[in-house]
């Protein structure tokens, strides 16, 4: 039984941009897309460790800030010749409200 | 010794004899030219691109100084020819020179033709031949307001198109009833002023001009039938007639033009004729196709060639306004003995007509959809027997032959002798001989050798065709860049268009343009929220999604996700209120480093985002604010203490400096603008490696611009010199605007400079006192939104969500 854990409303991240939410184990990145879509990853690019939330959304990803690496939001996979992964964090949305899973925020603590 | 030919007049068609001669021998003549303009020679079909901001001056040069030297022809630049002897064989220039001559050739040209009615001398009057034409009309554009063009002809529709989209509102005076009466039929002449209407362009069809108003300089136009219409401007472009005086006071045979045999020579065997002057077979050409047909005879003639004739020239006419296809070509007047094709689809736009007599193709008009265009008009001159494709004539090439539909296969199935390239008549045969026989693999070289493509560029795609068939892979076709994976379109085409179409947010660009992805990329967006902010100061709202991070959160991000925060230093100076504000800061936040930078200020590293905007309301309490060290804009200005303190210093650097980052502080630009001034020319505020660097003399200032010293080292080069810090301010903001207007985003002042030419910018900033005002002016109004402290609008909570988390579950998890 997965625990889901409330971290605020979807209005509250501003339309393709994004917000942290920190976390004992390390930020987390929340994005809000333009066609209305919620996504979370670790807030840390698998190259260098940018934070993601500083990055520019299009579509369904995110630039680095750093050294625009293009990562997926729907998978945290780096897209095209650049390889890794920025844990990608279970989201739910019920109602007006974003919800994120809490073994998943377990996982990257460990 | 080489026998000496005498030019008279240097326009395309002189252009091409001298090409045509130096390419069979270039030792043949020692060659004198005599142009009345002061320009080299240029391309000036493409006048229409120039206007419409498609081209620039320098794309549509033929030949430049270094041709004229290369090939050791003595160009009289801005000199006219004032009498022919032609006993004795000379000339005689308007500087008193006299030339002597074995052969002559006369390619005076045409001049436009000049209604005959009242205030048609009044200044904003203009036609539309030569590049002061367009540099007035681009001026005029620039003030806005109305333009009235007289003539619905090509050229006139070239015109106005240009016109509207440089903004202004233009009304097409037409005397018949039909746009383009003598190449378009009523059909077609009713589609182009729907997409003429559509571009916002009001056309008065049946309206006859009766006079030009104003007093001092044109306000309207009187029709006929009394009403008014209010003009700034007012474009003749009605036609043109042979310029043949000077043949006439010769002696020569002139009737509406200079009359010339196949062989162009005009009455006088050793003088011979082409271009728009000449009269061949009681024809007067207007188009480039004949010009050099004529050029090609009379250069094979001066080389004693005997056999070279010029039989006329059928001609075939494109629009060069972007997005309206048009092509005609031949006779389409009905008669008994006609009979015609049509084929109508109003909904999609497209209109073709097909004239035939007794089988064969005699007139052609297509609308919309011109991919046929070339296959017509070689049905047309050949006099191609089509009675076996006639039910699916009007279909096109691919359908009529049974041929493939991929244009490339098209291409390929054409004969060798298929015309290619109307303007120079260059075939299918002639362009794969040259491509393979001089190993050829770029455009640009296959222009060079053949002239194919290189005139009005309609026939670029065929040519490219071409390549690519007789290259296989080893053709890759020299497009423009694209700004981005999200549209073909280069930043030149996107800007043009952003302005033409009036697109004033970043959705209607990607929606307009055809953007291939939903919401762009971190390339693209930047760049157009960047352009929509330059082009429309007034009326665009900021896009903070689209901004990098630094611009959006007014701070530099550091490798590990910290900040660095740099407060503004008004030309370097400081006092002990602001030093001592910034030590507090760096205590009272804990910033690990504080470093001198080299722009004169002082850079607080390591700031935590979240205390942002405490660390700058203390700046700004002190008095500082944002010192924009993260944005495309004006960074610093660095100066030298100037005549104050400096027992060299020849002016108040330092005041100019401060002044000049006062007044400029807040714009965006395409890329960083950094900034000096020196008091002297000792130039220790390194103001010659900067984007524009002043340095004070006792005459005043001298401006450079165009320096660099990061990735490329770069010298400025001088742009002019003033002798007030007032003059010296406006220049800078005139250039600044020009390359705000102009440059690409991400490309520094020195790369625009490289693109554009310093000269073309000199001129428009410095030269044209009318065009500095207006780019000074659009700099002000620009500042008048942008000059707005950052960082003052985020301690007051602007943009709060930036800086504070969306929730906190560490404090969860110590509650728990």
């Amino acid at each position: 039984m997965t625990e889901w854990i409330d971290v605020g409303l979807v209005t509250d991240i501003p339309v393709q941009g994004s917000r942290v939410v920190a976390a004992p184990a390390g930020d987390i990145a929340v994005f809000r897309t333009a066609d209305g879509s919620v996504f979370a990853l670790r807030d840390r690019c698998p190259h260098k460790g940018g934070p993601l939330s500083e990055g520019m959304v299009h579509g369904h990803a995110v630039t680095c800030p750093l050294h625009n690496w293009v990562i997926s939001l729907e998978t945290g996979q780096a897209q095209g010749a650049d390889h890794g992964c920025a844990g990608k964090i279970p989201v739910r949305i019920e109602g007006e409200r974003v919800l994120l899973a809490a073994s998943a925020l377990q996982r990257y603590a460990a | 010794m080489p026998r000496k030919l005498v030019v008279i007049g240097n326009g395309m068609a002189a252009g091409r004899v001298l090409d045509e001669l130096l390419a069979r021998d270039p030792d043949a003549y020692s060659v004198t030219v005599f142009g009345a303009e002061p320009r080299v020679n240029y391309n000036r079909i493409m006048l229409s691109p120039v206007l419409a901001g498609e081209k620039a001056y320098e794309d549509i040069l033929i030949h430049d100084d270094a041709w004229y030297a290369a090939n050791r022809i003595d160009l009289r630049r801005g000199v006219a020819v004032t009498h022919i002897d032609r006993e004795a064989k000379q000339v005689t220039g308007a500087d008193g020179s006299v030339t002597s001559y074995d052969a002559l050739l006369l390619a005076t040209g045409s001049s436009p033709f000049v209604l005959p009615v009242p205030g048609a001398d009044l200044p904003g009057v203009v036609s539309f031949r030569d590049l002061d034409d367009v540099d007035a009309m681009l001026a005029a554009a620039r003030r806005g307001g109305r333009a009235v063009v007289i003539g619905g002809g090509l050229l006139g529709l070239e015109a106005a198109a240009g016109l509207a989209a440089r903004g202004m509102d233009v009304t097409v005076v037409h005397l018949m009833p039909t746009l383009m009466e003598r190449q378009l039929d009523p059909s077609a002449g009713y589609l182009l002023q729907r997409a003429m209407e559509q571009r916002g362009v009001t056309i008065r069809s049946r309206a006859n001009t009766h006079a030009i108003l104003g007093d001092t300089h044109v306000t309207g136009v009187r029709l006929d039938d009394g009403e008014e219409l209010p003009a700034d401007l007012v474009v003749m472009a009605i036609g043109i007639r042979p310029n043949a005086a000077l043949a006439r006071a010769a002696g020569l045979e002139v009737n509406r033009g200079v009359l010339v045999g196949d062989d162009m020579r005009t009455s006088d065997p050793d003088i011979f004729s082409v271009g728009e002057c000449v009269e061949h077979g009681g024809v007067c050409y207007g188009l480039v196709a004949p010009l050099y047909d004529m050029a090609k005879v009379a250069a094979a003639r001066l080389d004693g060639d005997a056999t070279a004739m010029f039989t006329g020239t059928l001609t075939a006419t494109r629009l060069k306004v972007t997005g309206v296809d048009l092509f005609s070509a031949g006779d389409f007047g009905e008669g008994d003995d006609r009979q015609e094709v049509v084929l109508r689809d109003v909904a999609r736009g497209v209109y073709k007509r097909v004239v035939l007599k007794e089988d064969r193709v005699v007139g052609v008009v297509l609308y919309g959809d011109t991919a046929d265009g070339s296959w017509f008009f070689d049905l047309l001159r050949r006099g191609t027997d089509v009675s076996q494709m006639r039910d699916t004539l009007i279909h096109g090439q691919s359908f009529a032959t049974g041929a493939p539909q991929d244009p490339a296969a098209a291409v390929a199935a054409l004969p060798d002798d298929a015309e290619i390239c109307g303007c120079n008549g260059v075939c299918k045969g002639k362009i794969v001989q040259t491509i393979a026989g001089e190993g050829l693999s770029s455009l640009a070289e296959v222009r060079a050798h053949t002239k194919a493509s290189a005139s009005c560029g309609a026939c670029t795609g065929l040519v490219e065709q071409l390549m690519s068939l007789t290259l296989g892979a080893a053709f890759a076709p020299a497009t423009v860049e694209p700004m981005c994976g999200c549209t073909d379109l280069g930043h030149d085409d996107v800007r043009r268009l952003i302005r033409a179409g009036e697109l004033k947010s970043i959705p209607a660009v990607m929606q307009e343009l055809g953007w291939k992805t939903s919401g762009g990329c971190a390339r693209c967006r930047p760049a157009l929220n960047y352009y929509l902010l330059c082009d429309w100061p007034e009326e665009y709202a900021d896009d903070a999604r689209s901004r990098y991070v630094n611009e959006r959160v007014h701070a530099n991000i550091q490798k590990d996700g910290t900040y660095s925060v740099v407060p503004r230093m008004w030309g370097g100076l400081t006092n002990p209120r602001e030093l001592r504000a910034i030590a507090d800061v760096a205590e009272r936040y804990d910033i690990p480093a504080v470093k001198v930078t080299g722009g004169q200020r002082i850079d607080l590293l390591g700031v935590r985002k979240e205390d942002l905007p405490a660390v700058w309301a203390d700046l700004n309490r002190a008095g500082m604010v944002s010192g924009h060290a993260y944005a495309k804009g004006l960074r610093t200005v660095k100066t030298c203490v100037g005549s104050d303190w400096c027992r060299f210093g020849t002016q108040d650097s330092t005041g100019l400096g401060v002044r000049i980052e006062k007044f400029m502080w807040g714009s965006w630009t395409p890329a960083k603008v950094k900034m000096g001034v020196s008091g002297c020319p000792r130039n220790c505020a390194e103001a010659t490696c900067k984007d524009v660097g002043v340095i004070c003399v006792d005459s005043g200032f001298e401006i450079h611009f165009a320096g660099a010293a990061g990735l490329h080292i770069r010298g400025t080069q001088l742009l002019t010199r003033t002798a007030t810090e007032d003059e010296c301010i406006e220049v800078i903001a005139a250039l600044t605007q020009l390359y705000r207007e102009q440059g690409r985003y991400l490309e520094r002042m020195y790369k625009w400079a490289d693109r554009t030419g310093v000269d073309v910018i000199r001129a428009a900033v410095v030269d044209d006192a009318d065009r500095r005002r207006s780019l000074f002016e659009r700099f002000v109004i620009s500042q008048r939104k942008a000059q707005v402290d950052p960082w003052a609008e985020r301690v007051e909570g602007h943009d709060a969500h930036e800086f504070t988390p969306m929730a906190n579950l560490k404090l969860l998890e110590a509650a728990e």
